[in-house]
């Protein structure tokens, strides 16, 4: 063997370490974030129980009182009603440009996604309270005869749907494109009509993507912050209503940050705000990935 | 138009922007026997069969001319229930794509579509063209099940009897066996004896034996041309153009 054979396999070797190494950091990742947050937060979780850190609706630091309870729930809501509005849009628009539209629109669609895609949040946040406060205030609380400054969790859902949008349309469009169409041949052939085929196999055939498209998204809404920040009030109180203000995690984390180490125990009540906001993301995505996997077993 | 064309092909032209896919096809395909389209790949079998059912639709970059004539009808005219037209003709495809759903609704789908049936009508009736598919057998007691759980051959079979369950005239096939074993091509093969007569079948085909087996009629494609047709006999034992005395013989040497 000579010196140039051992010094290539050397090299292969080597080559191949350095991916293994990459690979085990890119997997431990998720766990080093977690146990970080946990031990910043474990301070707070001594001296307080979990359920009334969760639970509690009173949020007051120079107390000691860190109940999480209305922001937890101002999440949710901003959340799923954001996922709520995006669904039918992004699933009504990839089916046309999948399914019904010329293929110079797909090529058209796919800039105009990356471009939504890429505009920064805080955009969509000032555009938020230029034209979407101003309309929940103006148009949408009048007819629930209310009178609000706008600053709402529908407002909020609002900007989030749309920022959401071009990343959900994307998948969905990626789903239904890699339904064969010797699929929807043969459900035409059967004599079923464009639209019995959509509803009756293509949907189905693509319902555990869509299911995990929705996952995604609910994770990707969940943790958004700057844009919804500037829309939503920020007003701690359990949100009654889509027209009230609310105030969700990933707001509080950002808005109190800076302020945190004058009180005592802040700092970990902040850090555990985000590990719940972690934990709640990852059970997201690990249930709709049970859900693929069920649902695929029936396919 | 000629006696006893089940499918009267006339002038019928396909193009993508520039290029010619059919070139003036004219071919006439008997009732209830099996009429096989072979030739190279490439040279518009599948293109062909697809037009008969205007699966073409779903492509709007290819247009198509000329006219198919079925039953005195011609399906290329606009303006005429398709999905009508397409229950006349079942098709079997290159590889066996079962609908989403379990064994039992792959073949009710298209009695669902047809109109409303009781239960138990609809259970015998699945139960029937199992049966014809030789399929029953080894489904009934997994009736629902996905039908993705089937093997491909079983597959092939299960498209083969949703394609019968519709009641069509005629059977599109478009290389139906090319991914199957050699024993499950042979069940389709047997089939497709056991069905001439009451169906017309067209099945497309690159494997010059099987076209030898069970062809009762041979239509000989070119780069989109209809280069020779007439009864299987004739065709394999003496062709009349060069082109196919060629293509005959560089498949037996």
């Amino acid at each position: 063997m000579g010196v140039l054979t051992i010094s290539r396999q050397v090299r292969n070797r080597l080559h191949g370490s350095w991916m293994l190494i990459s690979l085990i950091f890119v997997v431990l990742l998720p766990f080093l974030l977690g146990t970080g947050l946990y031990i910043k937060s474990a301070n707070l979780l001594s001296n307080h129980s979990i359920s009334s850190l969760l639970f509690s609706t009173e949020w007051k630091p120079i107390s000691g009182k860190f109940g999480l309870w209305p922001f937890i729930l101002s999440s949710l809501w901003v959340t799923i009603l954001a996922v709520l509005f995006a669904v039918p849009i992004c699933l009504l628009t990839s089916l046309h440009i999948t399914q019904y539209a010329k293929r110079w629109v797909l090529s058209l669609m796919h800039p105009i996604i990356d471009i939504l895609a890429g505009i920064p949040s805080v955009i969509y946040g000032v555009w938020g309270v230029l034209i979407v406060v101003p309309f929940v205030a103006d148009y949408i609380a009048p007819l629930f005869g209310k009178t609000i400054s706008g600053y709402s969790i529908l407002a909020g859902a609002i900007v989030l749907a749309i920022m959401i949008i071009p990343f959900m349309l994307n998948i969905l469009m990626e789903i239904f494109k890699t339904i064969p169409e010797e699929l929807t041949e043969a459900s035409l052939a059967l004599g079923a009509t464009r639209w019995q085929t959509i509803k009756k196999v293509i949907l189905r055939k693509a319902f555990p993507g869509i299911v995990s498209a929705i996952g995604l998204g609910l994770s990707r809404a969940f943790g958004e912050t700057i844009a919804v920040m500037m829309v939503v009030g920020n007003v701690t109180r359990i949100p009654y209503g889509t027209l009230q203000p609310g105030y969700p995690l990933p707001a509080l984390i950002a808005n109190n940050y800076g302020e945190m180490m004058s009180i005592p125990l802040y700092d970990s009540a902040l850090m555990l705000a985000a590990l719940v906001l972690f934990v709640i993301v990852l059970f997201f995505n690990f249930a709709s990935r049970m859900a693929i996997v069920r649902l695929e077993k029936n396919l | 138009m000629h006696q006893g064309c089940k499918i009267h092909i006339e002038n019928l032209n396909l193009t993508i922007g520039k290029q010619s896919i059919l070139k003036d096809i004219n071919i006439c395909i008997p009732e209830g026997k099996i009429t096989v389209i072979i030739g190279p790949s490439g040279c518009g079998k599948t293109t062909l069969l697809k037009t008969l059912n205007r699966l073409t639709d779903l492509y709007p970059e290819m247009k198509v001319s000329g006219s198919i004539v079925i039953d005195d009808q011609n399906v290329l005219e606009s303006g005429q229930d398709i999905t009508e037209i397409r229950k006349k003709m079942g098709l079997l495809s290159q590889r066996p794509y079962p609908l989403p759903m379990n064994i039992f609704n792959n073949v009710a789908f298209g009695l669902r579509i047809s109109g409303r049936l009781s239960k138990r009508i609809l259970h015998k009736r699945v139960q029937h063209y199992l049966e014809q598919a030789n399929l029953w057998e080894e489904v009934k007691n997994r009736l629902h099940e996905p039908a993705s759980k089937l093997s491909i051959g079983q597959q092939q079979r299960l498209c083969l009897a949703r394609g019968l369950a519709v009641d069509p005239e005629i059977i599109l096939a478009d290389e139906p066996t090319s991914a199957l074993d050699p024993i499950s091509s042979q069940t389709i093969e047997h089939k497709f004896l056991e069905l001439r007569g009451k169906y017309t079948i067209v099945l497309v085909t690159h494997f010059l034996q099987q076209a030898q087996r069970i062809a009762d009629n041979v239509v000989f494609m070119y780069l989109g041309e209809v280069i020779e047709q007439g009864p299987s006999d004739e065709f394999f034992n003496n062709p009349q153009q060069e082109h196919t005395k060629h293509y005959l013989k560089g498949m037996f040497n």
